[in-house]
């Protein structure tokens, strides 16, 4: 009986197991392997960590490493800045009518790739593009100016795409949030921000920290919209990644940098989980 | 005697629907004061405009003489429990009750002792660290009081605080409630569609009915006086006639109801022969086989169709033979009326003192209405 019910177990799990195995484990451990081996005087592979020793030794590599990770950072911190609010007036304050055509909003953009998205952006801030044709027809510009490929328009890029996934989680933590909550704490004598610090925060930090994982593991893997908006001066760490394996053809150097960005993400995601007091666990659920 | 709170006029219209209509009444300092009605009838939203979570459409609201209107909530000397208590999750208790004092900027010792103070006060010393949901009911009741008194607000407003508790509990706090205001001496306002609640803890009570005040008076007055059917019907139980006046003088009138019994009874108002009236009689001012001697008392036959025991607040259920007018009658558990079976018949007597009579209102509504908001 036990051991039919074991079998049974084993035969559900396995696709699950092999999945796993297949194409997430193994690649990996070959990834890291291949990371730790360089090619010798004689063209045979060799253990070695002169891969990483490149990254730490070529300014180039680690400078762009770490503006990635302070930029993944900043792009999450704003999100989570501007999520905030629409999600509370989407909640809280917009009609229950209107609630469903917010959320349709909010995801309209993302019925088209990331590409088209990216280009709709280029579109509107390039030189000879319609922001720069309108203001110049206003008069408030009398020659076009280049919006594009700098790092701010590359930041409002990325808080673009991540918007949907940092408002969806905090939606849904200020759904169960009790109205009364906030009028108690207004009758109590708190003033606004006292009412967000100490009440709409608290209640919504899983949805917060949730929202915010996804969203610097989509901005620090992002290729795309740095690549696109970002010009030759913004270069964001996946693009190092990209040159390794497609320009340079060196996939263990290649390899190395991915997982540096793997260990840096999920080092980030554990120092804000602490940060936080909150358990991994108790997020994804 | 100071007004602590004077609502004067007061409406509240949502698009069409007037929630509240025209309400005025005057609430002195440290008293108990309750508002009664059914579920719906604009409770909460008068209180909410009290507390200043909602703006009344017109109508002035005065706490202490000084005019309330475009005061935010956090500004306002009330405090308000709220129905479902509203207890902070994210905080423990002592943090719950401290919450309004730190909003103050007090200082931390003095936050400290005031919180202290007030846990011993409402019998919960020692608790300040558990979490709001490790605590009972009657608990976290404490806890949603402690939390607004600490903040000694010029009147606590109280919206049906023991809904949630069962009812052994909610006997209990309503002693407890009562004692509570007694001691700290704060103006409360209290709403409830209990009427118990309101009888027991109240100084005055106001009796609201889709909107509209019926009638504000202490809570003895409102039982064995009653100035509209409503409130005689809301309030306590109540057996109801239908009938019309045969001879009118002063305040005291002879009148046949529709199933041919002919009662002396006093009217409010005297009216012409011939006009329609509801006659009102409380259970217990039904006598059973009155003694033979009383001799201005109102007697008529019924038969017993079930006895509803209920340890002191038993009654039979009764009617008078051939009609279907269900009645209630007091039956007291003295043994002296063990005798009395299903079916059998016996007669009842009434004073005229006792009953209650209003000019007839459109639609005979009897019990159901109690039976609505239970
Ligand atoms: N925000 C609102 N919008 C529209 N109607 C409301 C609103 N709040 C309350 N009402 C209506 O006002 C009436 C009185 O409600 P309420 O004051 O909550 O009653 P009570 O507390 O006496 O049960 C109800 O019919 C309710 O539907
Ligand atoms: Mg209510």
């Amino acid at each position: 009986m036990k051991n039919q019910k074991r079998w049974v177990l084993w035969f559900f799990l396995s696709p699950v197991l092999l999945w796993l195995v297949l194409l997430i484990v193994l690649p990996q451990i070959d990834l890291l392997t291949m990371s730790f081996h360089v090619e010798n005087d004689d063209g045979r592979m060799v253990w070695s960590f002169a891969n990483y020793l490149t990254f730490f030794q070529e300014p180039i590599y680690w400078l762009t490493f770490v503006r990635t990770a302070v930029y993944s950072i900043l792009v999450t911190f704003l999100t989570f800045i501007i999520a905030l609010p629409i999600a509370f007036y989407i909640t809280k304050v917009a009609a229950p009518k209107f609630q469903g055509f917010l959320m349709m909003l909010l995801l309209l953009p993302f019925w088209v790739s990331e590409l088209v998205r990216v280009y709709g952006w280029m579109i509107l801030l390039r030189e000879s593009g319609v922001i720069n044709h309108f203001l110049i027809k206003l008069g408030l510009l009398n020659k076009p100016v280049e919006m594009l490929y700098n790092d701010a328009t590359m930041i409002m890029g990325l808080v673009y795409t991540s918007m949907l996934f940092m408002v969806i989680p905090i939606v849904s933590v200020l759904e169960s949030l009790d109205n009364s909550l906030i009028e108690a704490a207004y009758d109590l004598g708190a003033d606004m921000w006292s009412i967000l610090v100490k009440i709409i925060i608290p209640h919504a930090i899983p949805g917060i920290v949730s929202g915010s994982i996804v969203v610097f593991m989509l901005t620090l893997g992002n290729y795309l919209t740095p690549n696109l908006m970002g010009g030759k001066n913004s270069l964001w760490f996946t693009e190092q990644i990209y040159n390794q394996f497609i320009a340079s053809f060196n996939w263990n150097q290649g390899a190395a940098f991915g997982f540096l960005l793997l260990v840096l993400s999920s080092l980030v995601i554990w120092i804000g989980l602490k940060l936080t007091k909150q358990n991994l666990k108790k997020v994804v659920q | 005697m100071q007004i602590d709170l004077a609502v004067k006029n007061v409406t509240k219209k949502f698009k069409d629907f007037i929630a509240v209509n025209n309400v005025s009444f005057e609430v002195p300092d440290g008293s108990f004061f309750s508002i009664l009605g059914p579920s719906g009838c604009g409770k909460t939203t008068l209180l909410r405009m009290i507390a200043g979570l909602t703006e009344p459409t017109e109508g002035a609201i005065e706490i202490r003489g000084e005019s309330m209107l475009g005061i935010a909530p956090n500004k306002r000397p009330v405090n308000l429990i709220f129905q479902h208590l509203a207890l902070f999750p994210m905080m423990n208790v002592a943090e719950n009750i401290a919450f309004g004092l730190r909003r103050r900027r007090e200082n931390k010792t003095a936050i400290k002792t005031k919180v202290q103070k007030i846990l011993e006060r409402v019998d919960l010393a020692g608790f300040g660290q558990k979490k709001t949901d490790q605590l009972s009911g009657g608990q976290r009741q404490r806890v949603a009081i402690a939390r607004c008194l600490v903040l000694e607000p010029t009147v606590l407003l109280l919206d049906e605080p023991l809904g949630a508790l069962d009812l052994k509990l909610r006997e209990q706090m309503k002693v407890e409630l009562k004692k509570l205001q007694a001691k700290v001496g704060t103006t409360f306002v209290y709403i409830t569609h209990d009427q118990s609640e309101a009888l027991v803890m109240s100084d005055h009570v106001a009796v609201m009915n889709q909107g509209v005040y019926e009638q504000i008076d202490t809570p003895q007055n409102l039982y064995s006086n009653p100035k509209t059917p409503f409130v005689a019907r809301f309030v306590g139980d109540n057996n109801s006639w239908c009938g019309r006046i045969r001879e009118c003088q002063d305040d005291n009138a002879e009148i046949e109801t529709d199933e041919g019994a002919v009662f002396r009874t006093k009217i409010r108002k005297p009216l012409p022969p011939g006009a329609a009236v509801d006659l009102f009689l409380r259970p217990e001012a039904m006598l059973i086989q009155p003694d033979a001697s009383l001799s201005a008392l109102n007697r008529f036959e019924v038969v017993v169709k079930d006895i509803l025991f209920d340890g002191a607040n038993s009654r039979l259920l009764a009617h008078p033979p051939n009609t279907d007018t269900e009645l209630l009658i007091a039956l007291p558990q003295n043994r002296q009326y063990d005798y009395i079976k299903k079916d059998d018949k016996i007669e009842i007597g009434w004073d005229a003192q006792s009953g209650v009579c209003f000019p007839h209102t459109h639609g005979k509504r009897k019990k159901s209405e109690k039976q609505e908001i239970a």
